[in-house]
């Protein structure tokens, strides 16, 4: 395979700019939505320099953006290249589908129905360990 | 196809607001909350072995469990049940371990759609903002390393 050396030097530019707990807060808070540079330095103990410095890291890595909006420059994440590099912003919501979805998996098998039905109370479920394995899987 | 979840984490406020809806009676989706046997077959992310120790799900009832992941490393939860109402509601508390005091009260509603539907709908509140967004973000850092983890695979290919 044909490793494109471009590619990879975003990559490593990306996760570079990622391995920074402060950047990633910065990511998590421009997840929910655009934010002033004043906006971002608020939650931070350290000062608005150097959060400007950690957006400039950002910026180099293509994960945000800057836009003029009047007076403000809004700080915007660039949902399509972070999307591109990995889904690790999402996670916590991944977690929470994945999660679902094993329990959907569950409720549509006989064992999660047939709890359902006879809702015996906390035993009706231990009662049944031969179709755990199906339902699990 | 799945029902989609949504999540809200609004700026500034400790609370994680979660919905989702099954296509199962809500006495399932109760039991399955219920049985420790059948909470062990969803309950944690992919890939990661679940071990319950203790799992009481009724009023002043407790539970504490360990997930462990593929590279043997461990995370154990831990919390009470206060309010246990059967296909209709429970309160539970909700420990890390590796954050010990840092403890969230999670509310989940189970609603009857009729129609052997049923609608999740889970509020949790934390000590503080910050403690809110540490959790969010402990699962964003495992991303991370799976992230890497990822990248090392497209690498080698």
């Amino acid at each position: 395979m044909i490793v494109d050396p471009s590619a990879d030097d975003r990559l490593d530019r990306a996760f570079m700019a990622l391995a920074d707990p402060v950047r990633r807060r910065i990511i998590a808070r421009l997840s929910r939505g655009p934010a002033t540079v004043n906006e971002l330095a608020e939650p931070f103990q350290i000062t608005k320099q150097a959060v400007s410095k950690h957006i400039q890291v950002l910026e180099q890595a293509g994960l945000v953006t800057r836009s003029r909006d009047a007076q403000r420059r809004p700080v915007h994440l660039d949902a399509a290249q972070l999307e591109a590099l990995t889904a690790w912003i999402d996670r916590y919501r991944l977690i929470h589908e994945q999660q679902f979805r094993s329990l959907d998996a569950l409720l549509a098998t006989d064992r999660g129905t047939n709890a359902a039905a006879s809702d015996a109370g906390p035993t009706a479920g231990t009662t049944n360990t031969t179709t755990q394995e199906e339902a699990g899987q | 196809m799945t029902n989609p979840v949504t999540i809200t984490a609004p700026e500034g406020l400790p609370f994680i607001d979660i919905e989702r809806e099954f296509d199962a009676p809500v006495a399932a989706v109760f039991n399955a909350h219920r049985d420790p046997e059948l909470v062990k077959q969803w309950l944690g992310p992919q890939g990661y072995e679940m071990d319950i120790e203790r799992w009481d799900f009724v009023p002043q009832g407790g539970y504490r469990y360990v997930h462990t992941g593929t590279d043997g490393e461990a995370y154990a939860f831990n919390g009470t049940f206060h309010s246990v109402r059967e296909n209709e509601f429970a309160i539970q508390t909700f420990e890390f371990e590796g954050f010990p005091d840092v403890v969230a009260i999670e509310s989940i509603a189970f609603e009857d759609l009729g129609g052997g539907r049923t609608r999740l709908r889970i509020h949790s509140t934390y000590p503080t903002v910050e403690a809110r967004d540490g959790m969010v973000q402990s699962n964003m850092e495992l991303g991370v390393r799976e992230g890497y983890e990822r990248l090392d695979g497209v690498l080698a290919a």
